[in-house]
Formats: C-alpha cells, sequence, structure tokens
C-alpha cells in the first residue's frame, strides 16, 4: 500500500463495499459516500498527476507490486507512464462528474451507486495495471456494471435490444483480447512466463516474437480491442448503447472505459509486434476513415441527440485509430491526447444531453428549441462543447488532432486530407447544426418552462469544461509527459523488419519502414 | 489413515443414519440430516488432520494418491452442502427422509472409491453405486409424476451407458488380458502394436461413452434436461456436481493413467465432443423457462468447459479442470439452494417464482446472482478463473493443432450465448414486470450459513487463486501425457 495508485482504485471499491452495508432508505448517505470516494480518487489523482509524476523520467513510476498468482506469475502490479498518467487522471474526474450529474436516478439507488463505484474502480484499475491478467481483469470489472446499468436504469423502447446488443458485442471483443493476451503469454519460453507487462516488453526486445505468432495474435487485438473501441465496421454497438445509457454510464463507457482498447493497442500491440503491426497498420488506417468519415455522416442524419453524440464519438475514435496507424512519435502522442480530451469532451456531452433530457423529457432534436434562452448555463456549455467537438483551438481536442494529423501525414496523405475534410466540415455541419437547432431559433410549440442548473450542479459541467480548456491552453502538461513513453513504444514499433521475413514473405507483409 | 478410512467411515455414517431413523420420533426424523451433514463435516475435517495414506492395495485395485485425495476432499463438500438442500427440501418428501439422507451418503461412497479407481472392475462397480442410488434418489417424490419419469428416464439410459461400459471393458480384458490401469499402461508401453489392436481401441472408446453419460457429453446428454427438471432438487444438484465430478476423475484416470498413449491420439475426439457440448449446451439453454432444465443444459455446456482440459492435453489443462469444477461446484449448489428454498409450497419451478426475490429475500437473490456471474464466467468470481485457466491450457496446444484455436473460438461463442440466460435470470430476480408475491421468504439458519459458504467460495477462489491453483497442480501431478514420464509417476504413487 505504497503508491498513489492504489489509494485511487481503491477509494470508489471501498466505497461500493460501505454503500452495500448501507441500509436502502439512507439515499443521501449512500449518494454522500459514493461523491466522497470518487472526490478522494480525483483529489488523489490530481495530486499525482502535477505533483507525483516526474516527467521526463523514462519508466514507469509510483509502482507497487503484490504477489497474486505465485505459480501463474500473475502480480497486481500498478504503475503510471506518460500513456497512463493522463488517462488516470481523465478516468477519476469523469467519475467525479458521473456521481454529480447521477442525482436523477431514484430507483435502486443503493444498486446503481454499488455498480457505478465497481466500474470506476474497474476503470482505474486497468489503466493502472502493468500486469495482463488484471488489465483483463479490471476491465471485465468495469465492464460488467455497464450491461447491467443500461439494462436497469436506461431509457427509450430500445432499451432491451440496446443492453443486449452492446453486452454480446462487447464480450464477443473482450473475449478475442483475451484469447489474444493468453496466446501472448505463452510466446515466452516455459520457464519465465510472466504477465508481467514491463518483463514482456523487455524480453520481446531482446528476441522478437516469431513472425507466425505474431501475425496470429495481432489481429486479435486489433480487432478484439477494435471491438471495444467501437472501430468502424464494429461500431454499430455504440451509439444505440449509449443512447440508451444512463448519463453516469454513458459518461464513464464512452469517456474512458473505451481508451482501454486504443491504450492496450498502444501499450501491448505495437511494442511486443513490430512486424505484425507494420503490416496490419494499413488496414487500420483504412478502417479509421469509416470511422471518421462513414459515423460523420450518419452523425448528420441524426435526429436524437444522444444518437448524434454517440456516432460523433465513434467519429473521434477515428482520430485515435489513424494516430496509432502512423506508428510516429507526434502522431502516437496526439492519439494519447485526443483519448484524454475526448474522455472529457465525451462526458462533457453526455452529461448534457443527460440534462436536457430530464428537463424536457425529449432528445428528440426536431422538437426542442431556442433553449438557450431559458438554460443559459447549460446551453453555453452545450456550444463550448460542440465547438471543442469541431476542433476549435483553445479545447484538449484541437493539439490532439492537429498532431495526429501531422503524424499521419507523412505515411497516409490521402487517409489524412479525408480526415482532416470528415473532421472540419463534417464534424462542424452536424454540431453546428444541432446547436442551432436545440438552443437556438423559436421555441418549440410544446415547450414547457424548463429550468437551469442550479449553482451546485453547475460544478460536474464546469469542472470537466475547465479541464478541457486546461489541456487545450497548456496542453504541454499532457505532451510532455507522453513524449518519452510514446517514443519508446515508436522505438520498438519501428524497429527494421527482421530479414527473415524478408526472405520468407516479402510480398505479404510491405514494409512500410522501408517505404520511409 | 488407512487406505479406505474416510469410505468406511461414510458408509458407517449412512448405516448410523438408517439405524437411527429407527429410534427417532417422525416429526424429529428430518433433523437426522443434520447428524448426517455434521458426521460428513467431522469426515471431512478428519481427512486434513491426519496424515493421508498415499499408495495403494486390494491387489493394485485401488489407489490413493493426491488426486484421490482431492476428489475426496471435493465429494465431501459436495455432499455436506447437498445434504443441507435436502433439509430445506424435507417438506416436500413425504416418507423416508432418513432413507434420502442415508442414499446420498452411498452415493457419496460411490463417487469416493471411484476418485481411488485404479482398476476396471473397481470403475464398474463404484459407478453402479452412485447409478443405482441415483435410480432411488430421482424417483424419490413417489407421487409426483415428474419424479417418477426422471427416475425412469435415468435408469433406461444409465442401464444403457453401464452396458456399453461393460462391453468396453470386456473388450479390454478380452484384448489385455487384464482389467488394472497400470498393467495395462505397461502393456502398452512394451508392445507399441499393442496400442493399434482395434478391439482394444474400441474397448476404449465404449468406456469413454460410459463415462461420457455420467458426465453428460454430447451425444451422451439427452437424459440430462428432462432428469434434472424431474428429480427432487437435493438429488439434481448432486447429480449436477457429484455425478458429473464422479464421471470427470474416472476419465481422467482412465485416458491419462492407464492409456495415455492411445488419448494422446485422440485429441480430435476430444476437441470435436468438447465444441459440439458447448454449443448444444448453450444454444438449447436460451429457450428454457424451468429453472432446473436450464440448469440442466447450462451443465451440459459445462461438461464442455470441462472437456477443454481434457482435449488440452497437458497438466495446466487437468488442473484447470479441478479448479473449475471446485468453482462449478459452489456456483451450482448454491443455485440449487436458493430454487429449493424458493420454490417451496409452490408448484412452478418457472423463472418467474423469483420475481421480486431480491424484496423477498436479499441475501438468496444476491447469492444467486453471485453464482449467475460465477456461472457466466465474470470477475472477479471463481468461474472466470476456472474459464481462464481452461482457455489458457488450450491455447497452450495451439501450436500443436490449429483444431485447438476453433475450440477456443467456439468456446468463445459459447461464454457469450451463456450471457444471455444467464442474465436472463438476474434479470427475472431484479425486474421483472409484475412480481405476484412479495411475502417475504424465510431462510433458516443453516441453509443460510451454506448460502454464505457458497458466496465465499465463489469469491475466494476467484480473488485469491493462489493456493486453490497449486493444490490443483499438486493433484494432477500423478497424471501423465508423455511415456517417459512413466517413471516419475510410479514413483510418485509409491513413494
Amino acid at each position: 500500500m505504497n503508491s498513489i495508485l492504489t489509494y485511487i482504485i481503491l477509494a470508489p471499491l471501498i466505497g461500493a463495499l460501505v454503500v452495500l452495508l448501507v441500509p436502502r432508505n439512507f439515499r443521501f448517505i449512500i449518494r454522500g459516500i459514493a461523491q466522497a470516494a470518487t472526490l478522494i480518487s480525483m483529489v488523489l489523482a490530481i495530486k499525482m498527476f502535477f505533483f507525483d509524476f516526474t516527467t521526463n523520467f523514462p519508466r514507469e513510476q509510483l509502482t507497487e507490486k503484490i504477489q497474486w498468482v505465485a505459480s501463474l506469475g500473475i502480480n497486481y502490479h500498478v504503475g503510471v507512464d506518460g500513456l497512463n498518467v493522463g488517462l488516470i487522471l481523465m478516468g477519476a474526474i469523469v467519475a467525479f462528474a458521473a456521481v454529480c450529474v447521477s442525482h436523477n436516478i431514484k430507483t435502486y439507488e443503493k444498486e446503481f451507486y454499488i455498480l457505478l463505484l465497481v466500474m470506476t474502480g474497474g476503470i482505474l484499475g486497468a489503466f493502472a495495471s502493468l500486469d495482463l491478467f488484471f488489465f483483463y481483469f479490471f476491465h471485465e470489472l468495469a465492464l460488467v456494471p455497464t450491461f447491467i446499468m443500461i439494462g436497469v436504469w436506461g431509457r427509450g423502447e430500445n432499451k432491451n435490444y440496446a443492453t443486449f446488443q452492446i453486452t454480446l458485442y462487447l464480450s464477443i471483443g473482450a473475449l478475442l483480447a483475451l484469447v489474444g493476451l493468453i496466446a501472448l503469454y505463452l510466446q515466452l519460453p516455459l520457464g519465465n512466463r510472466t504477465f508481467n507487462i514491463i518483463e514482456l516488453t523487455k524480453y520481446f526486445k531482446a528476441q522478437p516474437m516469431n513472425l507466425a505468432a505474431q501475425q496470429f495474435i495481432f489481429p486479435l487485438l486489433l480487432f478484439g480491442f477494435g471491438i471495444l473501441v467501437s472501430l468502424w465496421p464494429f461500431h454499430t454497438w455504440a451509439p444505440l448503447g449509449y443512447g440508451s445509457a444512463p448519463s453516469a454510464t454513458a459518461m464513464l463507457h464512452a469517456g474512458v472505459l473505451k481508451k482501454f482498447g486504443l491504450y492496450g493497442l498502444i501499450r501491448i500491440a505495437l511494442p511486443l509486434m513490430p512486424d505484425a503491426s507494420q503490416s496490419w497498420l494499413h488496414v487500420l488506417a483504412v478502417l479509421c476513415l469509416g470511422n471518421i468519415v462513414y459515423c460523420g455522416f450518419v452523425a448528420m442524419r441524426q435526429r436524437d441527440l444522444n444518437l448524434l453524440i454517440g456516432n460523433s464519438s465513434v467519429a473521434h475514435m477515428g482520430f485515435c485509430f489513424l494516430g496509432i496507424a502512423s506508428l510516429t512519435l507526434i502522431g502516437i502522442t496526439g492519439a494519447v491526447t485526443v483519448m484524454v480530451a475526448h474522455g472529457l469532451l465525451a462526458a462533457l456531452t453526455f452529461a448534457l444531453s443527460g440534462y436536457i433530457y430530464q428537463q424536457t423529457g425529449t432528445l428528440d432534436i426536431r422538437q426542442m428549441g431556442g433553449l438557450l434562452r431559458q438554460i443559459p448555463f447549460i446551453g453555453a456549455a452545450l456550444v463550448m462543447a460542440a465547438m471543442a467537438g469541431c476542433g476549435l483551438p483553445g479545447f484538449a481536442n484541437f493539439p490532439g488532432e492537429a498532431l495526429v494529423l501531422f503524424g499521419a501525414w507523412k505515411a497516409f496523405p490521402l487517409v489524412t486530407a479525408l480526415a482532416v475534410w470528415g473532421a472540419l466540415v463534417i464534424g462542424a455541419v452536424y454540431m453546428l447544426r444541432a446547436v442551432r437547432n436545440i438552443l437556438h431559433g423559436p421555441m418549440a410549440a410544446n415547450q414547457t418552462p424548463i429550468a437551469d442548473a442550479s449553482l451546485l450542479r453547475k460544478l460536474p459541467y464546469a469542472l470537466l469544461l475547465a479541464t478541457l480548456l486546461l489541456f487545450g491552453f497548456v496542453p504541454s502538461l499532457l505532451t510532455d509527459k507522453i513524449k518519452p513513453s510514446a517514443q519508446s513504444i515508436v522505438e520498438m514499433a519501428t524497429r527494421p523488419l527482421k530479414i527473415q521475413k524478408m526472405e520468407k514473405d516479402s510480398s505479404a507483409t510491405a514494409p512500410r519502414a522501408a517505404v520511409k | 489413515m488407512n487406505l479406505i478410512t474416510l469410505e468406511i467411515a461414510v458408509v458407517i455414517l449412512a448405516l448410523a443414519v438408517l439405524l437411527g431413523d429407527l429410534w427417532t420420533p417422525v416429526a424429529h426424523k428430518r433433523s437426522l440430516g443434520y447428524a448426517a451433514a455434521g458426521g460428513l463435516i467431522i469426515i471431512f475435517s478428519y481427512s486434513f488432520f491426519a496424515a493421508p495414506a498415499f499408495g495403494s492395495g486390494f491387489n493394485d485395485m485401488l489407489v490413493v494418491d493426491g488426486l484421490s485425495l482431492f476428489f475426496k476432499r471435493f465429494f465431501l463438500v459436495a455432499a455436506i452442502i447437498v445434504i443441507f438442500i435436502a433439509l430445506e427440501f424435507a417438506d416436500r418428501i413425504e416418507t423416508g427422509i432418513s432413507e434420502f439422507y442415508s442414499l446420498i451418503l452411498f452415493a457419496l461412497t460411490g463417487m469416493m472409491f471411484a476418485a481411488s479407481a485404479n482398476d476396471f472392475v473397481l470403475v464398474f462397480v463404484s459407478l453402479e453405486l452412485v447409478s443405482v442410488t441415483f435410480y432411488v434418489l430421482n424417483s424419490f417424490q413417489r407421487n409426483r409424476l415428474a419424479s417418477l419419469e426422471a427416475g425412469i428416464k435415468y435408469l433406461i439410459l444409465s442401464a444403457l451407458s453401464a452396458a456399453f461400459l461393460v462391453f468396453g471393458i470386456a473388450f479390454i480384458f478380452g484384448t489385455s488380458g487384464t482389467t488394472n490401469f497400470s498393467a495395462i499402461h505397461g502393456l502398452l508401453e512394451t508392445g507399441p502394436d499393442f496400442g493399434k489392436n482395434s478391439a482394444f481401441l474400441l474397448g476404449i472408446l465404449f468406456v469413454i461413452v460410459g463415462l461420457g453419460f455420467k458426465i453428460a457429453t454430447f451425444p451422451f446428454q439427452i437424459w440430462a434436461p428432462d432428469v434434472y427438471q424431474g428429480s427432487p432438487a437435493p438429488a439434481t444438484a448432486f447429480l449436477a456436481i457429484g455425478s458429473k465430478a464422479a464421471g470427470i476423475v474416472l476419465l481422467l484416470r482412465v485416458l491419462f493413467i492407464a492409456v495415455p498413449q492411445v488419448a494422446l491420439h485422440w485429441n480430435t475426439l476430444l476437441i470435436v465432443l468438447a465444441a459440439i457440448t458447448i454449443l448444444y449446451g448453450n444454444l438449447c439453454a436460451i429457450p428454457q423457462r424451468n429453472l432446473k432444465r436450464l440448469l440442466g443444459y447450462s451443465s451440459i455446456a459445462n461438461a464442455g468447459y470441462l472437456l477443454l482440459g481434457f482435449a488440452a492435453l497437458n497438466q495446466t489443462g487437468f488442473a484447470a479442470i479441478l479448479y473449475y469444477l471446485c468453482g462449478y461446484l459452489f456456483a451450482v449448489l448454491a443455485a440449487f439452494m436458493v430454487i429449493s428454498i424458493v420454490t417451496c409450497g409452490r408448484d412452478s419451478e418457472d423463472v418467474t417464482v423469483l420475481a421480486g426475490l431480491n424484496q423477498r429475500s436479499p441475501l438468496l437473490a444476491t447469492v444467486l446472482t453471485l453464482a449467475m456471474i460465477s456461472l457466466a464466467g465474470i470477475p472477479p468470481l471463481a468461474g472466470f478463473f476456472g474459464k481462464f485457466l481452461l482457455l489458457k491450457a488450450v491455447v497452450e496446444q495451439g501450436a500443436t493443432n490449429s483444431a485447438y484455436y476453433w475450440l477456443v473460438g467456439i468456446t468463445l461463442i459459447g461464454v457469450v450465448i451463456s450471457l444471455y440466460y444467464y442474465f436472463g435470470i438476474i434479470r427475472a430476480i431484479y425486474w421483472s414486470k409484475e412480481p405476484a408475491d412479495l411475502s417475504p421468504v424465510i431462510v433458516s439458519w443453516p441453509a443460510r450459513a451454506v448460502l454464505i459458504v457458497c458466496a465465499a467460495g465463489m469469491l475466494y477462489l476467484g480473488l485469491l487463486p493462489d493456493r486453490a491453483v497449486q493444490q490443483t497442480q499438486l493433484a494432477v501431478q500423478v497424471l501423465k501425457v508423455n511415456s517417459p514420464a512413466v517413471q516419475i509417476q510410479k514413483e510418485a504413487r509409491h513413494p
């Protein structure tokens, strides 16, 4: 118990245990415990990010290791480096905000907060883990509450369908990734098998994995993680699922948990399987256009605010994929920045749409209008979120997307050009159109008067916006931390291709490193 | 501790329960179950305190090693919990409740002997002891037609499988001249051509058929749903865990102690069996509404998962089987305990009886939810770690034969399908549309204790698997899949 990370993970989990023991009539106390647990977690994460973390430290830090299953080499092992430090901060802030906006949950409150806290603990644990087994274990721990929360507290007629779709889709993704991870573990020789990600990285740096294994494991991880991140064309669960989910769940899943797949790709798949990644990244680059352009067009046609946000969230994932596919320092740094920025943004937009739904009782964009006059604060926040979504400078999304596009230009000029178009034009069209329809124009005919958020209720929105702006104006807070870690990932992933491969199958794996 | 001290103790306990019945007034006969459970708890604790007597006896017919001791303790735990389930169920058994307890104990004896079998004769005798007691146990509710039907179905199909088993043993004896596992192993070692004798192989195949019936693997699963549905809940519970585990331990012993050289070439058979069993069980479970029938199909699916460990043909796989069985024990017995308490005083065993259970009894709802989550294989419960170990063992073999990857793929599909029906039960508990009856369910203290033990077991195996994994790895050391290791095996067995 000597790492701050352990406390960050344990705070929500202990909170869940405490809530379990409180009788269900004490609603205020239950809410208070959940709020306090996530607050502790957030404060510790802020402290870790700004004070405990040493920038320009080449290795993982603040580590803690506790033996769990000695015979299989599984340890509870947490630590941060540039890749996950921002994600943990973002996750803790979003979790706090998610509890803040959950005051409208009135049924089975106790169960709701238990699940929410377990999900938070799972998410933070997954990002902090340096052990493959716990990495997966914590992710599953966070995933299952998602399904239950959508099934029980979700909204809309499609709730049941959405629950089963998201459950089956994400379970398949997670299980594919699990098989990939087990196969990866089994690549080590019998004596020194370990689930330790650091050890694995060291081992495969010294002795690259054989090609057949790489070509088998990489697609498993790519598509397993890809399904979890809503990679086109495996994205259909996302808009519907988020559309039906309660705000807090959508915030935590779309904002934070979904980044698990991207994080896994960057942390595990790229550095350990450089040859396979270099041959598969072309595919990824093309698929990410599906996210950016296709889902952008789909978002344009949406009439339900949540479906629009859901599709735009899928579209934003395209930038992360593009950054990963570029396999350059700038691109990967950008991808991680987008992950953090989008997490905050997705949480903000889902929280706002949740507020609007709660007030107006509808999410149909056509039935709303002129809301800015009635709810100036929420309206202004929505405008800012929309601007951040189109990549306006000043918000954290801008530096991230810009870095990704710069990084990807050299490797995939055509894809990058289309992605820029998708980001700036398509993104702007649907975002601005939504803003116009919801906030401006004449009031809807049957509009009942609605109230703006009270001072206390403004806190989560203000918090998320402030963080977005902070990282938007001072992106170096993030990028300086990410850079050294991204550097080592890129170095491992772009090692010269192995000679044996040149001889064996030069056609199957057109080496992009050589093209460069 | 003698070689068969534990078995003798259980038989004495069973006879004592029968005798005790004579002097117990009718009103108190139910509580003989506490005596039986208490006796079993003492025997179970004794197995830890007394120094285990490893070795073989009775003309090498019976062997006590790590594996058999593991399974004996496993069966003891299962029987203790089953007797507590029977105590909850006692009101629905009109006459002869003490016979019900003692039959459970006799079946337990058969299972414990099965765990030690080192000879095909003992395999047959111990399995028959299990089967015959189950004929009675399954049809114990004499005036319930469903129960009688279950008993008859089990009788006919079990007899058929016993015929296969005997036929197989006859072939093996006819070709090898012995029924002893070590002797058959020796023959296979010395005569390389012997392993190609098709009559001998046919014999092994028939034995697998007979054991497959007990485990409920495809295509010998046909009895399971009907019998599970019709039998009294405690009998079903014991059938689901005890009888299945007895089949598993015998299959392990036959395949990997008697004929590992043959088993090594039969990985395709095992892969196909596992794949079809998983798909069949999971797909058929989807439309089920009767709880026990649903668990019957789920039990078939779980037999398929257990076969993964066989198909993997390595020690990791065998250890994973043992681990998975332990997790399965707590989950299934917890589920049957809840079912027998909830269905008390009702005719229906439909999923709808669970409606509003979270308001009627939070404990029952929580434990049943945990059991379903564990069966579905979701962390942090035992089922997840068990499935993880099984998958790991299978992927490990993937390098030798790409069929293993297909097997992994089918398993994943099966696991995803199973989420649907396990979550269906959870949904029925918490979010039924019209909970008909919200009167609180009274749960007796012993039942509470058992439920908490089951929940703790699932959590323990899921959260702190280290010790249990080591135990399973130690237990399967006697099973060898490659011939050079045979010497070590013999040394391990006769220290």
